[in-house]
């Protein structure tokens, strides 16, 4: 970047002096980036390289084993019924998930972007689980469901006998599904409304003018003007999917049987209840990289869409 | 622009189909034929939309009155059928039974010592790595951001494991310790760095010119003229660390193991019977305890809190 100023005598003091600026300059961005860097290496790259490592192992924490292992730890993944189970509840999980509550989201949002009165305090209605503690949220939703709870109670005035909702494997995985949605649809819902208002008035306008239906515009323009969002949201929500644990911890305990027992729960009860920590490691390696499949897939659409950021 | 180059092709064939007059429209040339009926029917839709509006709030709003609701009826009122939206007998045993069977408030103030903690130091260490990355060009700058972003794709429970052997092995469980440096330096604050980059990048580098003019070196700038316009970024930041650290729940049932040691979250589960039943109306005390103090400070800041959050949502 100097280069061109040291071709001129009379400058050559000045870029000495420069060249020692510039130099202290990035001493002070080394200094600057240290702790992020530092703590990215301590916190995330050592223990990824080491998971990947523990997993080659056989290493029970109570039995004090720590031996080499080879695939096994893989090996045993194949052929092991539970894991099995667990990526199905997963992807029930994710899929259920994504769709109720991007769908969800959109409704929301399409609503709230119709001025009607009163918008701002139903906003807030709908964005306020956000930001209530998970666990919180999961107790509360776990008293109205248990079968004598809020829920049931309102459905026995009706006439209607509900179920156990939390205990009963046909329920508990949808129950935990929409205690989930509630939580969290919020979030999309305002990144919707972001991507609505940023179509533009004049092309419904003329729509509109040309006859169109409120439906009809909804889905002729307005769905494939903001269907970059509604990928990069359902993605995101998917990836966010697999980390859930405490409300599945709360709720159910991934029973009953194994229903809802997700992936990270299933990692969490082998390392910490089983001890079986090379077993949880090749686990932790495997969800690893389902995330960054994923999240690869995210950054590509990003890449190849043109957005409106938040 | 991107709108520009849609309309035409998405719109043609809308205005084609739509010509032959459905539902008896008027004429496109002719704006406001009946405007008394065309006005009331507006009126009649637009009153639906809010009446769903209205049920759609309920699961949204239901739960967080009837945790506070119910912590106030006895034990024989709080699962009569059909429930009491108020409380019959205001009773406050529950509330006593809250801090009686649990350091509730001790575990209350290591989860707001312990967030505000991480929090503050997640500022500290994101605002000075965003600002280096975005503007200082020093030799190596993009292979260490790319080895930082690292972070951003590992998710905390994949290093769970390996976390947990260097907490133990440091003799660090059943500490605050591995809750606040962590979040702090590793993976959860590298999102806070990246949105914090993002920010300085679009800083005018002029307000820079003008400190340096005045004789200040890099750390002046970052620290007197930097820092302090990058409030909006730093309040994101804040409010998603902040809740983030409040709501963590896998890492304290992992590292802590005694009682005055726990976190919120982690506590609110304990309150069980001799049984491992939950008490209910404890625990739903508790939780109101938790979680009002958050939703009051969420009604008064709430654009904050909005445009923090969908930040953290979308990754910056």
């Amino acid at each position: 970047m100097s280069t061109p100023l040291a071709t001129a005598e009379p400058r050559q003091r000045t870029l000495r002096r420069r060249g020692s600026a510039t130099r202290r300059d990035h001493l002070v961005g080394y200094a600057m980036i240290a702790p992020q860097v530092l703590g990215a290496v301590a916190f995330v790259l050592v223990p990824l390289i080491a998971v990947a490592w523990y997993s080659l192992h056989e290493w029970n924490v109570l039995a004090n084993t720590f031996v080499f292992a080879g695939a096994d730890n893989y090996d045993r993944m194949l052929s092991d019924p539970a894991l099995r189970d667990s990526l199905m509840a997963s992807l029930v999980f994710s899929i259920g998930l994504v769709v109720l509550n991007v769908s969800l989201a959109l409704l929301l949002a399409v609503l709230l972007n119709q001025k009607l009165p009163g918008t701002t305090t139903f906003r807030t209605f709908f964005f306020s689980p956000v930001v209530v503690s998970l666990v919180a949220w999961t107790i509360v939703w776990s008293f109205l469901l248990q079968d004598d709870g809020g829920i049931n109670g309102f459905l026995a005035s009706l006439g209607v006998e509900g179920p156990n909702w939390l205990r009963n494997e046909g329920t508990a995985m949808l129950a935990v599904i929409v205690v989930q949605v509630f939580k969290n649809v919020g979030l999309n819902m305002i990144l919707f409304l972001a991507a609505l208002q940023s179509v533009p008035e004049e092309i419904q306008e003329a729509a509109r003018i040309d006859g169109a239906g409120a439906w009809r515009r909804f889905r002729s323009i307005v769905l494939p003007l903001i269907s970059p969002t509604i990928l990069l949201v359902s993605i995101l929500t998917i990836v966010g999917s697999l980390e859930v644990f405490a409300q599945i911890a709360v709720l159910t305990g991934g029973g009953p049987g194994n229903s809802t027992t997700v992936l990270v729960y299933f990692l969490y009860q082998q390392a910490f209840r089983f001890n079986d920590f090379g077993y949880a490691s090749a686990i932790s390696v495997l969800l690893f990289v389902i995330v960054l499949a994923l999240t690869l897939i995210q950054w590509q659409t990003r890449k190849r869409w043109v957005f409106d950021e938040v | 622009m991107r709108s520009d180059v849609h309309a035409a092709p998405v719109v043609a064939p809308t205005a084609g189909d739509a010509l032959p007059g459905d539902a008896g429209g008027p004429p496109p040339s002719t704006p406001l034929p009946r405007p008394g009926r065309e006005r009331r029917r507006r009126r009649t839709t637009r009153g639906l939309l809010v009446a769903l509006l209205v049920v759609l709030s309920v699961p949204f709003v239901f739960p967080t009155w009837w945790m506070a609701s119910s912590s106030l009826k006895p034990m024989s009122e709080i699962l009569r059928i059909p429930p009491t939206v108020f409380p019959e007998t205001v009773s406050w045993a529950a509330y006593a039974d809250v801090f009686r069977l649990q350091p509730f408030a001790q575990q209350y103030w290591n989860s707001l010592y312990i967030a505000v903690a991480v929090t503050l130091g997640t500022i500290l260490v994101a605002s000075m790595a965003g600002y280096a990355f975005a503007r200082i060009r020093f030799p190596g700058a993009n292979a260490l951001f790319v080895l930082v972003l690292v972070g951003l794709l590992v998710p905390s429970e994949v290093t769970i494991v390996p976390l947990f052997r260097m907490v133990n092995s440091l003799g660090l469980i059943d500490t605050h310790w591995p809750l606040v440096i962590v979040p702090i330096f590793g993976a959860p604050s590298v999102l806070a760095t990246f949105i914090m980059r993002q920010f300085f990048l679009g800083l005018p580098r002029e307000l820079e010119e003008a400190g340096r003019m005045d004789g200040l070196g890099r750390w002046g700038i970052f620290w007197r003229i930097a820092f302090p316009l990058a409030s909006p970024a730093v309040a994101a930041v804040a409010i998603f660390t902040f809740l983030k650290s409040w709501n963590l729940y896998l890492e304290p049932i992992v590292y802590l193991s005694s009682r005055e040691n726990f976190t919120l979250p982690q506590a609110l589960t304990q309150y069980v019977d001799a049984y491992g039943g939950p008490m209910w109306n404890v625990q739903l005390a508790a939780t109101t305890l938790t979680v009002l103090p958050v939703l009051l400070v969420f009604l008064f800041a709430q654009r904050q809190f909005v445009q923090g959050l969908a930040h953290s949502g979308l990754k910056g």
